[in-house]
């Protein structure tokens, strides 16, 4: 037959709310995610954790548990099949947990020491219980504080500078009318996802075959070629549906081991961690420790930006939370300084969680423009507003767009800022005392190359194949949407098969560049599709095909400063002979590019704004001095909010298409995160006179810091 | 996991005798924390013995007007009940306060009273606790302890009792109701829990193997105009940093009775007797409310993280007892 891609042009998918494809598979449990999905002969691996910080395993006494009922073997450091990290992948160098079981050192509590594998995973687990490994334990340090002895600053790098800096500081701060110098922590945080990572490998016909739960296949899959030396071709990775990632899901020490498994065993074996090992396993956010000075003229204009900041990393990897780099989008001042120091300590490397750099980072700079406001006796707004740059502060590079002043301006209108009383401590409602504030957001907008191909079929449909990963934030729908468009037909007309490593490579769901990135791709190959369809003719049983490849266009980009940009708003009623915070409602705008299913998207900020709630008052992880290891790992003593926290949370955005990106879009996934806590923290001040400057907002702190009375200056 | 047996028991007499045969077995009610407790290995039964099918699931007004509470009452069915309800409000209020609906819907009365501490040391292995491995030590007390006691705790424990529930029973002077295979017994709240002491992990005075048959409140007027407040760090589904359960009877200014329990802060739901009797027959003012919290919060022992306990303590006696006094002014 012959076919066309509509004989009227049909466009408007994108824009238009949309429901999930997966949606009614996923409500009715239909769908199957990694750890459930079933194969013949399948075997169970169950990890055994160090419970030592720093080390080295003397024995693992395997014996008795081979002789438990259904064990098959028990693989460790003395036994294991050899695998090379010394390279690396498409994200840098990885984190030395995927050389796991290669030496006997143990450099935290937690690292994997063995895995027992069994026919069941309840005889699995039985039998890595009881497994006996003997330590030689050395002392150990894991005491994060600010300026701690060992902290260092990074080398600098083109693409992430550590330190940046332009003018005196000292001097503008002498010179400034006003100055504020605070310090200001956020604790240990987990990604948390709902779905604990999962994995199961198997050798099928010489190739590799690993379903997985992932942020990415080819990334997996690329990773795992270069650690056990094999051919890239050979091995394929498969991540259907994904229960939240959230930069927790790239290669682990689970599909390893399942690989090195299934290799001893010949055999399908599946690894799944539980709740807990996740808190040692699959990276967290560091710790921060931030300084920000600020001096200003009495007008808000700023003369001096400093942010310090402070993480920590383990002692087997360099990983940086990026707290300082905020400032570099977002202020500019006489002078200008920024620097992110890290401190390696005996604990799991941290890793990207959503928002890395801007989450923390704006918690701290977002408070200190308030403070700032509050001391210049200016509208917290009105300052940002004064001090908004015309190029990048520290790049001086133009602007993609920057709408951020169009964000606090319908914030502002649709929240009733208007009408607030800037004095703290001034409105009760029984035993709550109420305030507002409010925060900037932002956060890069990129893109990376990617392949994706589109094929026409004989029944009038478009098949998609691109590795892309849906993490559950609707990316299959969105992208879905985007070939409907590119090809002008209805978006019934398009299947969409995303997140097998065989599609070829693409970019990670990450860094709020999964969409862009692919959406470009399906972009470039529909309009190659259309071009060879436009010759007429007769489509072939097995379709006519076209590919793509952005890396051409994506690297032909003009230098600028791509970001998006938002407001947040929130009010709170805080009891402070309780300590109670509780948020009575919050507000989104966001400038982030151009939206393509309003549906899902509002869901993904109103995701991460609930995320910044949480952080704000409950998340913490606490670790325990003496055995290095975590307290209460689980979600009963890992807190985020509960439904009862979550009020009314409202989001929304102004137009801001990207004029370089071919379907307008720079990436939501992160932003909703960025500045919500600091919104929620100005709120607290603004109730209660006290600023809080250590996360999360716990009863015991807003108790013991009380109230202050109107006009006394906070310390 | 452990493998195990389950067996389900249709009376008592027939539990009683089961759970007698297998020094290894364990009454299971809702399961909600034994099950998580078998998962983590904390506990490790040979045999779990499923008593919610006893006929121990009914509320009944007792003789003298008071409320006897089956053992296998739900703690929904319990909140949901109008004799509970109405007589004593802040039973209601402190079963609602604690869990989730699916986990009220499966806990039950009887296992609410012997659930396990939450302290993060005795659910990990991996690390010492005494009230789980008597003699390792106690790592709460050098480490993490925010959310640990400040009364009648030992040198050897400092982990609090999780309950919701217990803190208004204890207000309202309940009476625990057990069998054993010599026959049937009783304990008041009071006597119930044991003492810290240098034994953390001999938590009640229930005679080995007995089976909580139910719970009987006294009848107890004051109770009608009760309330109960929980402090948590989230505002649903987490336990309690502080909580109290109070009752007061003001004629003319003049405190004529008063109930008051505090949750999250000792080894047991903690009745205030020392604050009562300071009270008792005193003014319902202000200051007498912050200085019976005072007298009962003298004994206070804090570590350097749950110090704030005492002032919130403190606030929420004094906040409870002047709600209460305007209640019953109106």
């Amino acid at each position: 037959m012959t076919t066309t891609t509509g004989t009227t042009a049909v466009t408007g998918a994108v824009g238009a709310a949309h429901t999930r494809l997966e949606g009614r598979d996923k409500v009715t449990g239909a769908a199957r995610y990694a750890g459930e999905i079933p194969f013949a002969e399948l075997a169970h691996g169950w990890l055994v954790l160090s419970t030592i910080a720093r080390g080295r395993v003397r024995s693992v006494e395997s014996a008795p548990v081979l002789a438990m009922p259904g064990v098959l073997t028990v693989l460790h450091h003395g036994n294991a099949p050899r695998v090379d990290g010394s390279y690396a992948g498409m994200l840098g160098r990885p984190d030395p947990i995927v050389e796991v079981f290669q030496h006997d050192r143990v450099p935290y509590v937690g690292w994997p020491v063995a895995l027992v594998v069994a026919e069941t995973s309840e005889q699995a687990r039985e039998a890595a219980e009881a497994l006996v490994v003997q330590y030689d334990e050395e002392p150990h340090d894991i005491a994060f504080f600010a300026d701690r002895p060992g902290t260092y600053t990074p080398e600098n790098s083109p693409a992430a500078q550590a330190e940046t800096e332009k003018g005196d500081i000292e001097a503008e701060l002498a010179a400034s009318a006003v100055v504020v110098d605070a310090a200001y922590t956020t604790p240990e945080e987990h990604h948390s996802s709902l779905e604990p990572h999962a994995a199961t490998a198997r050798w099928d016909s010489g190739r590799l075959d690993v379903v997985d739960s992932n942020q990415g296949s080819m990334w997996v899959a690329d990773e795992l070629a270069k650690l056990f030396s094999l051919d890239p071709a050979s091995v394929r990775v498969r991540s259907e549906h994904v229960g939240g990632a959230f930069g927790s899901k790239g290669v682990r020490p689970h599909q390893i081991l399942a690989v090195m498994a299934t290799t001893v065993l010949h055999r399908p074996v599946r690894v799944v961690l539980t709740r807990r090992q996740m808190f040692s396993l699959v990276g967290y956010r560091s710790p921060t420790a931030q300084r920000v000075r600020l001096g200003a003229d009495t007008d808000g204009r700023l003369r001096a930006f400093d942010h310090q900041a402070q993480s920590l990393t383990s002692t087997v990897h360099e990983f940086i939370e990026r707290s300082a780099d905020m400032g570099r989008v977002m202020y500019d001042a006489d002078a200008h300084h920024t620097v992110n120091r890290v401190v390696p300590l005996d604990v799991p490397t941290p890793t990207w969680m959503r928002a890395p750099g801007e989450a923390p980072g704006s918690f701290a700079l977002e408070s200190a423009l308030d403070e700032l406001a509050e001391k210049i006796g200016m509208d917290p707004i009105a300052l940002r507003a004064r001090n908004e740059p015309d190029a990048g502060p520290v790049s001086g590079l133009p602007f993609s767009s920057r709408n951020v002043l169009a964000c606090f301006q319908e914030g502002a209108r649709r929240f009733g800022w208007a009408d607030r009383d800037p004095r703290p401590g001034t409105r009760r409602e029984g035993r709550w005392l109420l305030g507002t504030g409010t925060a900037a957001a932002t956060y890069s907008s990129g893109v990376v190359p990617s392949t994706a191909a589109v094929t026409a079929e004989t029944d009038g449909t478009f098949t998609v194949r691109i590795t892309a990963a849906d993490v559950g934030t609707g990316a299959r729908t969105a992208l879905a949407l985007i070939a409907a468009d590119a090809l002008e037909v209805e978006p019934g007309r398009i299947r969409i098969q995303i997140a097998d490593s065989d599609f070829g490579p693409a970019m990670i769901a990450g860094g709020s560049m999964g969409t862009r990135s692919w959406g470009w791709a399906i972009m470039a190959a529909a309009r190659e599709l259309r071009e060879q369809l436009v010759l007429g003719g007769d489509i072939p049983p097995q379709g006519i095909t076209a590919r793509s490849d952005t890396g051409a266009a994506v690297s032909a980009l003009a230098k600028k400063e791509r970001h998006s940009f938002g407001a947040q708003f929130a009010e709170v009623a805080v009891d402070v002979t309780s300590g109670e915070v509780r948020v009575r409602r919050m507000l989104g705008i966001f400038a982030a590019g151009r939206i393509v299913n309003p549906l899902t998207a509002r869901s993904q900020f109103i995701g991460g704004m609930t995320w910044g709630l949480s952080m704000a008052l409950h998340e913490e992880a606490i670790r325990d001095q003496a055995s290095g290891g975590h307290v209460g790992a689980d979600f009963a003593g890992y807190h985020f909010a509960a439904n009862a926290d979550v009020p009314l949370i409202e989001a929304d955005w102004v137009d801001d298409p990207d004029a370089d990106d071919p379907v307008g879009i720079k990436g939501i996934g992160e932003i909703g995160i960025v500045g919500a806590a600091a919104a929620i923290a100005n709120a607290v001040w603004h109730a209660t006179g006290v600023r809080h400057r250590d996360l999360p907002i716990r009863p015991d702190r807003v108790l013991l810091a009380g109230t202050r009375p109107a006009g006394e200056r906070d310390a | 996991m452990r493998e195990f047996g389950y067996q389900r028991v249709f009376d008592v007499p027939g539990a009683v005798a089961r759970l007698g045969a297998d020094p290894d077995a364990r009454y299971l009610g809702g399961g909600t924390n034994l099950v998580d407790l078998m998962k983590a290995g904390v506990e490790r039964p040979a045999l779990l013995i499923d008593v919610r099918e006893l006929p121990l699931d009914g509320i009944e007004t007792t003789d003298d007007g008071g409320l006897r509470i089956g053992a296998t009452v739900t703690n929904s069915d319990l909140a949901a009940h109008p004799e509970v309800r109405r007589r004593y409000p802040a039973l209601a209020q402190a079963v609602l306060a604690g869990a989730s609906g699916q986990l009220r819907n499966m806990a039950t009365v009887g296992g609410n009273l012997l659930q396990r501490t939450r302290c993060g040391y005795f659910a990990d292995l991996a690390k010492p606790c005494n009230k789980r491995v008597p003699g390792s030590g106690c790592p709460a007390i050098e480490g993490e302890h925010h959310n640990h006691a400040i009364l009648g705790a030992s040198e050897h424990c400092v982990a609090i009792h999780p309950s919701d529930m217990g803190v208004a029973l204890a207000a309202f002077d309940a009476v625990i109701s057990y069998e054993t295979a010599d026959g049937p017994g009783e304990l008041p709240l009071a006597e119930f829990y044991l003492p810290v002491g240098d034994t953390p992990h001999l938590e009640t005075a229930l005679p080995s193997g007995a089976l909580i048959t139910g719970v009987t409140l006294p009848p107890t007027p004051v109770a009608a105009v009760s309330r109960y407040r929980k402090v948590r760090e989230r505002a649903s589904y987490a336990f309690a940093i502080g909580s109290i359960a109070a009752a007061l009877d003001v004629q003319d200014g003049v405190v004529r009775e008063v109930r008051l329990a505090l949750g999250a802060v000792a080894s047991r739901p903690w009745r205030a007797q020392e604050a009562e009797r300071v009270l008792t027959g005193g003014p319902a003012s202000a200051d007498a409310f912050a200085a019976a919290a005072d007298a009962e919060l003298a004994a206070a022992k804090t570590l350097p993280h749950n110090g704030y306990k005492v002032t919130l303590m403190r606030n929420l006696v004094v906040a409870m007892l002047t709600e209460l006094t305007e209640e019953a002014a109106r």
